[in-house]
């Protein structure tokens, strides 16, 4: 039995010994990508992009962003801002636990959310300009611990995004 | 039971230690510059250098990449991926070859703390680049 205790630790010591290393299939495209790629890309009937641009940096103001980097000869923005995480499910849960008796529980605090906007010329249609937007997010929690950090595939968000475009390229196209 | 304790010892150092890199190779990164190069680089038969940038960002995005910075005189893209709690770094070059007829492209990535010198990750990386220009994409001498 001894003998057993050290070949298991022997074991988990070779398991966790290595840093993660890149798995293979890291940069082979997902299934889902042309879903994807259809739920974050608008096309705009419009033949200038910096005004496109213009209108995106306006969206993303509208929406809270500090704006990290802009570069107009390839059609870039990025942008960011740090808000809140906390959702009540897991303030339930930590005061439940509390009450309890238990160890404290630490929860989400805090989300690090960054975007970029790009324009691309279509290459279907001279007249117009594709715009594609990327959300992800770093979620750190109470102890400063990162909890989640994921690329943000939520399909009303991106369709509001592109509402609150539209309503923004219309505004700019009327110099309002 | 003695000696089992030892070798048992031994093997626990072996695999902490197996992975430690030297100081300056953290730094300064590894010796296999040339074996890295070859992997990271590929040329592209076009002139034109900011549709290659262009495309390089638009093939980024397809992978669920966020981009941090571009340059488009300079030919850089940087930017990173988020894949459930691991981060990805990439930065992308792209400049035009001395005869002016094609551009050459340059990728590295991190994965968390560590350089990716795996050629097929780059391997795929370039295959979606390729496609997404209309051009195949060459080994660099």
């Amino acid at each position: 039995m001894k003998k057993m205790k050290y070949i298991i630790i022997a074991c988990a010591l070779g398991v966790t010994g290595c840093a993660t290393t890149a798995p293979e299939n890291l940069f082979q495209v997902s299934d889902t990508s042309l879903q994807d790629r259809q739920m974050q890309s608008r096309f705009f009937e419009t033949e200038n992009e910096v005004a496109l641009l213009s209108a995106g940096v306006a969206v993303l103001q509208d929406m809270g962003y500090s704006i990290d980097e802009t570069e107009t000869k390839s059609g870039v923005i990025t942008a960011s801002k740090t808000v809140d995480a906390t959702n009540n499910a897991q303030i339930a849960g930590a005061v439940l636990l509390a009450v309890l008796g238990g160890a404290p529980m630490s929860i989400d605090n805090e989300q690090q959310i960054r975007v970029s906007f790009v324009t691309t010329p279509s290459k279907l249609n001279n007249t117009g300009y594709l715009g594609r937007v990327t959300f992800q997010r770093i979620v750190t929690n109470t102890q400063g611990q990162v909890t989640k950090a994921e690329t943000i595939n939520n399909e009303e968000l991106y369709t509001e995004f592109f509402n609150k475009l539209s309503k923004s390229v219309f505004l700019e196209a009327q110099k309002i | 039971m003695n000696s089992l304790k030892v070798a048992f010892l031994a093997i626990c150092l072996a695999l902490v230690s197996g992975c430690a890199t030297t100081h300056d190779a953290r730094i300064l990164g590894a010796d296999n510059q040339v074996e890295l190069r070859s992997m990271q680089t590929r040329s592209f038969d076009t002139s034109d250098k900011t549709v290659v940038v262009r495309n390089v960002i638009s093939t980024l995005q397809d992978l669920s990449f966020v981009i941090d910075k571009t340059d488009t005189d300079l030919g850089t893209v940087s930017a990173t991926r988020l894949v459930s709690g691991n981060r990805v770094r990439m930065t992308v070059t792209a400049r035009p070859s001395s005869s002016g007829k094609s551009v050459i492209v340059r990728a590295n990535a991190q994965y968390n703390l560590k350089p990716i010198e795996n050629p097929k990750i780059y391997q795929d990386f370039f295959s979606s680049l390729s496609k997404s220009l209309f051009l195949s994409a060459n080994a660099v001498e």
